[in-house]
């Protein structure tokens, strides 16, 4: 796996967290850049919450070191870490004022209250949230606004890290697309190093400088989001990052599979190495129908079974004939598929557009 | 007549006969004359005057005394139990609650009896000294700490349990949270826990003290005439002495000093935006 960072802040060296029998993180490796914005990602269950836990010190691992500027901090408290962690319930302080709430760490700090005033009343302009909303109690704030002043809370404490357990999960679409963008300004603001989860690749993609996709407790990929997106190294984050067409194939030959269930062989641009048996991954996007798959080296004959519109896009649901799979085409809203519903159609793809992967 | 209205009249009625009459006939006894049996007189001040000459002050003193102490001692005993209970002890919690709650169902006079045989010189605490170690112990029964240790007693499960719930009502997250921003133990404490679960030390603290002071088996029973509490020379100046102007004089003025200070406190102390409802 390529870990490649040339000036790591932290670093995971094989962590491992059982809890019982049930492995919860298993061996994981990871150094994560200074300055640099991380995502992991993963489906409720995948470890990404234990693994932020143990980096953010409120559990310990059970096998492995986290190493955090060349020292190991494993059996650090959260309180001892110059790290701090954004809640997924956001965990503000009821009975205090947005003010104190921001001014908590620095409180602690023994900051003294002066310089605490002046720093909370900064951040709140940084986070464009009126500076008289300093006396103002958190329960008065909107979902949005609490974000932002815990996000200001986490910056007064003026970390080396700053975690986020998905924060925006709990918030409606609009919302969560501004604040995702908003937080990637202040990444670039603040120049800190960011360490989020999520369960949502798209949100990660949005953000991120390099993802880290989990499952069942294994990092699975990391990568650029261009990297995530392009070269999928499996199954599991091709599907995880969106709807794509699946096909089951084994090797035939150089740069020939053939699909398991009907017998269709394709040609593929590139294979893995000791490539046998896997998945051809085929996004929607790059699949023609009808008159533009005509001249394509592969192809699917199917019936056109309904069609759905993405806003931008329509995609076409085209049942193959041969084996009945159900093929998902998209096409831009202002091209339209020139036939109708039920048509018989060939679709089909360029060998360089399909994605092999084994497993 | 609104509907609303009309079904409340029972409840009122049964309230105003049973609960707001008796209240003022006390009242209106407190400024009788001394030793006299009829509402039908002209009011004096001359019990509350009494109050002063016949050093009644001193059992009303000694009444908030002890009360303070003890609500301070069952504060210190009860929190960390209230704390495991909330937090700790998970199922085990119903376990502590039941072993609290069944000696209730036995009368305080007993209980306080069963106390007696502990702490009567040659009782159970003397003897196993005695036999244990060969100390005598000085006499605990009708002592202060006596009548102490059996308001401690008596009452612990009126702040226990108001502790219980006003601890439960502090998220672990907002403490983890803290604790992530470099927050010691301490400063958790004073600065997350102790505010959040406020309502309930507040209501526990209120209710044992109100209740303290108005308590009377333990400072008859485990004090015998050590101390006279306020309760005791109520009920003495109702039946023995056949005073009613004066115990009813009593009984006012404790009902306004409890009563006053719930007001006050509940009033200055916005328990909503204490754990920041509001």
């Amino acid at each position: 796996m390529s870990n490649g960072v040339d000036e790591p802040v932290l670093q995971l060296r094989n962590i491992t967290k059982r809890f019982g029998n049930f492995t919860a993180v298993d061996d994981v490796s990871l150094d994560i850049g200074n300055g640099e914005f991380f995502t992991l990602v993963g489906p409720s269950g995948s470890g990404k919450t234990t693994m932020i836990r143990m980096l953010v010190g409120m559990d310990r691992p059970t096998g492995g070191d986290i190493v955090l500027r060349g020292q190991r901090i494993n059996d650090v408290p959260a309180a001892k870490r110059p790290t701090c962690m954004v809640f997924q319930s956001l965990a503000l302080f009821p009975h205090k004022t947005v003010g104190e709430n921001i001014e908590f760490p620095m409180k602690i700090a023994g900051v003294d209250p002066a310089r605490r005033r002046a720093r909370a009343e900064e951040l709140l302009v940084q986070l464009r949230l009126p500076t008289d909303y300093y006396s103002k109690g958190v329960n008065q704030c909107s979902g949005g606004e609490r974000q932002r002043v815990a996000l200001a809370r986490a910056l007064a404490f003026d970390p080396d890290i700053l975690f986020f357990d998905e924060p925006l999960s709990a918030l409606d679409f609009r919302l969560r697309k501004t604040l995702e963008k908003e937080l990637k300004d202040i990444h670039r603001a603040t120049k800190k190093t960011f360490v989020y989860i999520t369960h949502s690749l798209e949100e990660a993609m949005v953000m991120s400088d390099r993802i880290g996709i989990m499952d069942f407790g294994k990092m699975v990929q990391v990568g650029t989001p261009y990297e995530i997106y392009n070269e999928p190294n499996g199954k599991f984050v091709a599907q995880f990052m969106g709807e794509v067409n699946t096909v089951e194939v084994a090797r035939i030959g150089d740069k020939r599979v053939q699909s398991v269930t009907d017998g269709a062989e394709f040609a593929v641009s590139r294979e893995p190495d000791n490539f046998e048996r896997g998945y051809l991954i085929i996004r929607p996007e790059i699949v023609k129908i009808g008159r533009a798959a005509e001249d394509l080296p592969n192809k699917v004959q199917g019936t056109v079974y309904n069609d759905y519109s993405l806003g931008s896009r329509i995609q076409y649901q085209v049942r193959a004939d041969s084996d009945g799979y159900q093929w998902l085409v998209e096409r831009l809203q202002d091209e339209p598929y020139e036939g109708k519903l039920d048509d018989t159609v060939r679709i089909g793809w360029r060998p360089e557009d399909s994605i092999l992967v084994s497993d | 007549m609104q509907p609303g209205v009309r079904a409340a009249i029972p409840a009122a009625a049964f309230l105003l006969i049973g609960f707001a009459g008796p209240l003022l006939m006390v009242l209106g006894y407190s400024f009788m004359p001394p030793r006299t049996f009829s509402l039908a007189q002209a009011p004096t001040f001359a019990n509350f005057i009494s109050i002063v000459t016949d050093s009644y002050y001193l059992s009303f003193v000694w009444s908030v005394f002890l009360s303070l102490i003890a609500v301070a001692l069952l504060l210190v005993i009860s929190y960390p139990v209230a704390y495991g209970m909330a937090k700790m002890f998970g199922p085990w919690a119903n376990v502590v609650t039941m072993i609290i709650v069944v000696p209730l169902l036995v009368s305080e006079n007993i209980r306080l009896f069963g106390w007696v045989l502990v702490l009567l010189k040659n009782g159970i605490a003397d003897g196993s000294m005695q036999l244990l170690f060969g100390v005598q112990l000085p006499s605990l029964l009708y002592t202060v700490p006596a009548i102490v240790l059996g308001l401690v007693y008596v009452y612990l499960p009126f702040m226990l349990f108001p502790l219980v719930i006003g601890l439960s009502m502090v998220p672990d997250t907002l403490k983890e949270a803290a604790s992530d921003l470099g927050a010691s133990r301490l400063q958790i404490f004073r600065e997350i826990e102790v505010p959040l679960a406020m309502p309930g030390i507040m209501i526990g603290c209120m209710l044992t003290f109100i209740l303290s002071l108005g308590s009377l088996a333990e400072s008859k029973i485990l004090g015998g005439q050590t101390v006279i509490m306020i309760a005791d020379d109520i009920e003495s100046a109702f039946t023995f002495a056949q005073n009613w102007p004066k115990g009813a004089m009593l009984s006012v003025i404790l009902i306004v000093f409890s009563g006053s200070l719930v007001f006050f406190l509940f009033r200055r102390i916005d328990l909503d935006r204490i754990i920041g409802r509001r």
